[in-house]
């Protein structure tokens, strides 16, 4: 149990001192948002209407960035090795980088969205289900974005076809993510969303691990 | 216990690496892989470790009781100091430390005597990123003195050492070799005194 800390605890430090960490997904998680208003103009309705959606996919399109970094190096430099040749299993160590890249990238973003929601004139009763709807979504974007890490270890630079395997296996977190961000704006009840979204992520993160920690051992050769 | 190869081949790709190597190493024992690039050193060795499988043919560590490991007892019977030295720029020595000591399984206590063994007392606190090429093969030979395991497996361990170094990691083996250890050594220079050796390559 002790490896299964130490693991999460280092990655979270090369997450947080790393370029292109924690830092650059919560810039690139903000810029989105704060693009849009110029893409579409200020009025209040149409930025309302986009809002749930919009920070949605920026959160998608955020998680994706510490993805590259979550296996490759470790495959490049031998910590991979190692860390097959510990007593922690394998699948364990998939959960423990996913937390890690889950505290640097979804974690942030929830707690940095309240504060980007009046940018998007998102309604203030929404504002908690915002934050609500991504500390339960993100943590299974992190389990699937990590099979795709795995799956790309083989592929040298698969930044992009990182992106390609695991955008579309990201789409019910969109879907229901934002309706339920969407039905607390509306005055509707967001908990039905929220529980989908909630499956959703306890899926992704029961079998997130186990394929992930397949694909390593299916790398090697 | 004894380290047991048998019939042992390996492919890389769509290339047969080596072909129906036998060994036996007992405790005590050190062999020292040589042979040109490419001969299948890397190879043999990472199959040992069990990273990789074989071909054909059969490994076996067997304890003193006559009882072969299973590969999890395997895994925590052997050290693997391979060519990647898993350092990060952005963690500092000491972390590192720390951080393979927890892969190992190994008590944090031990990283003081490691420190100490490897003379890395003037490092700890810089950065991975600022180590030399011998200093990072250093940090990286230290996780053998993290924790007690019988049998080492060396990824061409002399490589971008100093002389001191080189001595202190001669000691190292032959203090390991005389409490019952076994290594296993990929080198292109003689190494432990090439008391046991074995050559690979020069089949095409």
């Amino acid at each position: 149990m002790r490896t299964f800390w130490a693991l999460i605890r280092r990655d979270v430090m090369l997450g947080v001192r790393a370029s292109g960490g924690a830092a650059l997904a919560a810039a690139f998680f903000a810029l989105i948002v704060v693009l849009v208003p110029f893409g579409l103009g200020p009025e209040t309705g149409t930025l309302r209407a986009v809002a749930p959606g919009i920070f949605w996919i920026a959160a998608l399109l955020a998680t994706l960035l510490g993805l590259e970094r979550m296996l490759q190096p470790d495959a490049e430099d031998g910590t991979l090795d190692l860390l097959r040749l510990s007593p922690l299993p394998l699948e364990l160590a998939a959960l423990a980088k996913i937390a890690a890249h889950w505290l640097t990238s979804g974690f942030i973003i929830s707690l940095l969205a309240p504060a980007l929601a009046p940018l998007l004139s998102l309604a203030t009763s929404a504002i908690p289900i915002l934050a609500l709807s991504l500390l339960l979504g993100t943590p299974g974007l992190s389990a699937i974005g990590a099979v795709g890490a795995a799956l790309g270890t083989s592929v040298q630079r698969g930044g992009m076809v990182l992106a390609i395997l695991v955008l579309p296996l990201n789409i019910p977190f969109l879907i229901f993510g934002a309706s339920a961000v969407a039905a607390a704006q509306n005055g509707d009840n967001p908990a039905q969303a929220l529980i989908f979204l909630t499956a959703c992520s306890l899926l992704a993160l029961v079998v997130g691990p186990i394929a992930a920690a397949a694909a390593l051992r299916l790398n090697e050769e | 216990m004894r380290l047991l190869a048998e019939g042992l081949s390996a492919v890389r790709g769509e290339r047969v690496v080596f072909r129906d190597i036998d060994f036996e190493l007992a405790s005590g024992q050190a062999l020292v892989l040589h042979g040109p690039n490419g001969s299948g050193k890397t190879t043999l060795l990472r199959v040992i470790a069990g990273l990789i499988g074989t071909l054909a043919g059969r490994l076996r560590l067997i304890d003193k009781d006559g009882k072969t490991l299973a590969d999890e007892e395997r895994d925590q019977a052997q050290h693997f100091v391979g060519h990647q030295d898993a350092i990060r720029s952005q963690l500092r020595v000491i972390e590192t430390l720390r951080f393979h000591a927890a892969l190992l399984g190994a008590e944090p206590k031990h990283i003081d005597e490691a420190v100490a063994t490897w003379g890395l007392q003037a490092l700890v606190d810089l950065s991975g990123g600022l180590l030399s090429a011998g200093q990072r093969r250093r940090v990286s030979l230290a996780r053998l003195s993290l924790q007690r395991r019988q049998l080492w497996l060396l990824d061409e361990p002399l490589v971008a050492l100093d002389a001191p170094t080189r001595a202190r990691l001669n000691d190292v083996c032959s203090k390991h070799l005389t409490q019952g250890g076994m290594i296993v050594a990929a080198s292109h220079e003689p190494f432990l005194g090439d008391r046991r050796t074995l050559t690979l390559g020069f089949a095409e």
